[in-house]
């Protein structure tokens, strides 16, 4: 065990995974001598050589559509996209080609690759450095879209993505890189190294892909939530005083329906949370699946806390941001229905 | 007072329409063995001329003439002219195949038959083509099945892609014909990147990457193109301009100054512009650029200059955009008939001969064509079961989707 920053425990994935294997490739726009904006991926080209670890052009569809040519070709790609913000040119890549290459071709050729992306908002990123678009790729089959929310399932969870036959979303909460954040602005931001989340198994110990994680128990309400928003939700239950039952989804495709409708069943309710935009969230599926899986014991409507249907705005961060507050009162309206 | 004027926006037309009579008289063609043939690792900036003129070996008269000449002996150019003439009878059962309804959809090569056929024939086993949707040459010369292809066409019980690909976006790995896809553009930069994972291995095998004129309008062929000429990677990178993108002419893509080939020296690439009606230039210069990034000497452009003769698939009737006998006064004549003529003159070939090899050819087609058919067409016979709808989206089923089968009744 060692304890790691969200930051450290990627690059640590990255490290353990080229290390056991030589397929696996990590190129993407300053990842390469300089390591990352965010240090992802910092020592790996010393390490590894520039076969292994590279920059490339600044091009989002040249970086994973030469990813999608290595994977057709036998290697493990894992690739970034600067912030999640900026993969819109890649898009066509990732939904026509990655997602489709097995089931087109009747698995005469395959794609295994990971695209990670900086996700979210929290950090006055504005318009361009804080979406979660998470939505457009749990919509696409053939896709697997995964958020962690720590460092210990980061590692765990990257390690998966890169040994998974299968194209991986990996979407991490840059929110979370450094530090553990519950939505609590006004108050200092608390270490990694203080939280029992930043203790990461070390060498090779992948966590499994669609698996979701009970964060807390509860009896009440139970609360889906994945990425920052589990820190947030957990800071709500504590606000609100309400026994929430708290799960980190960690996997959003495939999702873990079983932990999902047992624990709605308990509780008789739910609320949704996430960063992204209201109207054909990820959290309207949430909804519906719940809704379906679960009517019989609902006691409540189900309610989803999400950012509101506008671009991410700059100066009113912590008025798009569904903070504590949002979410607490969410679930107050949900226990007195 | 500012010099100012109206300003005035164009928009580039062919100038000839339905009822005009074909001109190609701007299309300049250079003399069959004029252009000159340089060494495989001569720097791209050496060599711009040669992006801006065509090179050609067969003459009027259908003798192979320049430094281009030689690169295959008499035995393979007699079986380039079997795959092309395979490729086209191919095309005119599946052409009717459609029409009789055995399959919603097909897309002929007429008049481009010795592009993808001749280029194949300069790849090793193991090399890997990104083809688009009009490469089928590729297939048909490296042996693949017939009755495959057709299974594929018709969605049968054996349509090795079970049933979920629209008509003639083949695949087989073990072919070098990679999934095509039918978004335009996609695979001319995975090309590049499976010809970077080959040199990041320490391989010797090359890529091909395929893409129309039309579609070098897209992003990913300068994404190809950007990171072909960063990495220096082992990949031949082919454009098909055969005129015409559908409808549209190709200078609503191109523009009306410079040629496609020249867009490879803007990236530093090498780039070689040839007949592409004319089989032994093809192959030629496909060579070239073969031995070119198997030396790992870099990637080069070729663009093969060729004329689209037939629709642009069986959904599309060229009459409603183009002049009718345009085709006919195309200058670089007809593929087959230039091979023909060739192997003729010197004597390997006769009429008698390429009578004889046609009613072979057709025999072989119609077998393969009542193969494929003793499975099953579009609507009739033997079909892939529902089943398969849901196999291979992921490598391993997940709860969703066996629940969505279940749902079916599978």
């Amino acid at each position: 065990m060692a304890r790691m920053t969200m930051v450290e425990a990627i690059r640590d994935a990255h490290d353990v995974a080229m290390a056991r294997d030589d397929r696996v490739i990590v190129f993407g726009e300053d990842v390469g001598y300089f390591g990352g904006v965010f240090r992802c991926t910092a020592g790996l080209q010393k390490k590894y050589g520039k076969s292994r670890c590279f920059d490339t052009p600044i091009s989002e569809s040249g970086i994973v559509g030469t990813a999608i040519g290595m994977a057709a070709y036998g290697l493990r790609p894992c690739v970034e996209m600067q912030f999640a913000d900026y993969m819109y040119p890649a898009y066509d890549q990732i939904v026509s080609e990655a997602a489709r290459l097995r089931y087109r071709s009747a698995g005469e050729f395959t794609c295994p690759i990971v695209v990670r992306m900086p996700t979210g908002g929290g950090i006055f990123g504005g318009q361009t450095h804080s979406q979660s678009p998470e939505a457009l790729f749990t919509h696409v089959a053939g896709l697997k879209t995964v958020v962690p929310s720590n460092p210990r399932d980061a590692k765990g969870l990257l390690l998966a993505a890169i040994d998974d036959p299968d194209p991986v979303i990996f979407l991490e909460p840059k929110r979370l890189y450094n530090g553990q954040f519950d939505g609590h602005y006004d108050k200092p931001i608390v270490s990694w190294k203080k939280s029992e989340l930043s203790e990461v198994d070390e060498g090779y110990a992948p966590i499994p892909l669609g698996r979701a994680k009970l964060r807390r128990e509860g009896r009440d309400v139970t609360i889906l939530a994945y990425g920052t928003m589990v820190h947030v939700a957990l800071a709500a239950v504590a606000d609100s005083g309400i026994d929430g039952e708290v799960i980190d989804l960690r996997t959003l495709m495939p999702l873990d329906i079983d932990m999902i409708t047992a624990s709605v069943r308990k509780t008789g309710r739910c609320v949704v949370v996430h960063e992204a935009t209201l109207t054909s969230g990820f959290g309207a599926e949430l909804v519906a699946l719940v809704q379906q899986e679960c009517f019989w014991h609902l006691e409540a409507p189900v309610a989803r806390v999400a950012g509101w249907d506008t671009p991410y705005p700059h100066a009113q961060e912590w008025h798009y941001f569904p903070g504590p507050p949002r979410i607490a009162k969410a679930l107050q309206a949900v226990m007195e229905a | 007072m500012p010099d100012t004027q109206k300003l005035s926006f164009h928009v580039p037309d062919p100038g000839l329409r339905p009822g005009d009579t074909p001109d190609f008289s701007h299309v300049k063609i250079p003399q069959a063995g004029s252009v000159r043939r340089p060494e495989i690792d001569e720097s791209p900036a050496e060599m711009r001329d040669l992006a801006f003129s065509i090179i050609r070996v067969l003459n009027r008269n259908g003798q192979a003439v320049g430094p281009w000449a030689g690169s295959l002996d008499t035995e393979r150019l007699i079986e380039g002219l079997r795959h092309m003439m395979t490729l086209r009878i191919f095309d005119a059962r599946m052409m009717t195949a459609q029409r009789q309804g055995k399959t919603s959809f097909y897309m002929q090569h007429l008049g481009e038959e010795a592009v993808s056929c001749a280029f194949r024939l300069a790849l090793e086993p193991g090399d890997m083509n990104f083809p688009t949707y009009r490469q089928a040459g590729l297939l048909i010369a490296s042996g693949y099945p017939m009755t495959q292809m057709m299974n594929q066409i018709y969605s049968n019980e054996a349509d090795p892609l079970r049933g979920r690909q629209l008509p003639i976006l083949y695949a087989s790995q073990e072919h070098g014909f990679f999934t095509v896809s039918g978004n335009l553009a996609t695979q001319f930069v995975q090309a590049v990147g499976w010809a970077m994972a080959s040199a990041i291995s320490g391989d010797s095998r090359i890529a091909a990457g395929w893409i129309g004129d039309g579609s070098t309008a897209e992003n990913d062929f300068h994404a190809g193109m950007v990171f072909a000429s960063t990495y220096r990677a082992p990949v031949v990178l082919n454009i098909v301009n055969n005129q015409w993108a559908i409808s549209t002419f190709q200078g609503i893509a191109v523009g009306e100054a410079g040629t496609l080939a020249a867009r490879g020296h803007g990236f530093g690439i090498p780039a070689l512009r040839v007949d592409g009606n004319d089989y032994l230039a093809v192959h030629a210069v496909a060579k070239w650029a073969v031995a070119r990034a198997r030396r790992n000497l870099g990637p080069t452009v070729i663009e093969y200059v060729t004329y689209r003769a037939g629709g642009h698939s069986t959904s599309d009737d060229p009459a409603a955009y183009r002049p009718k006998e345009e085709s006919a006064a195309w200058p670089l004549g007809d593929p087959i008939l230039r091979l023909k003529t060739h192997l003729i003159e010197i004597g390997a070939w006769s009429e008698e001969r390429h009578v004889q090899a046609e009613a072979q050819i057709r025999d072989e087609v119609i077998a393969a064509q009542k193969a494929a058919e003793s499975i099953g067409t579009m609507h009739s016979g033997r079909q892939p079961s529902p089943r398969e709808m849901f196999e291979d989206v992921y490598a391993e089923m997940p709860a969703h989707l066996i629940r969505q089968r279940h749902e079916v009744g599978y």
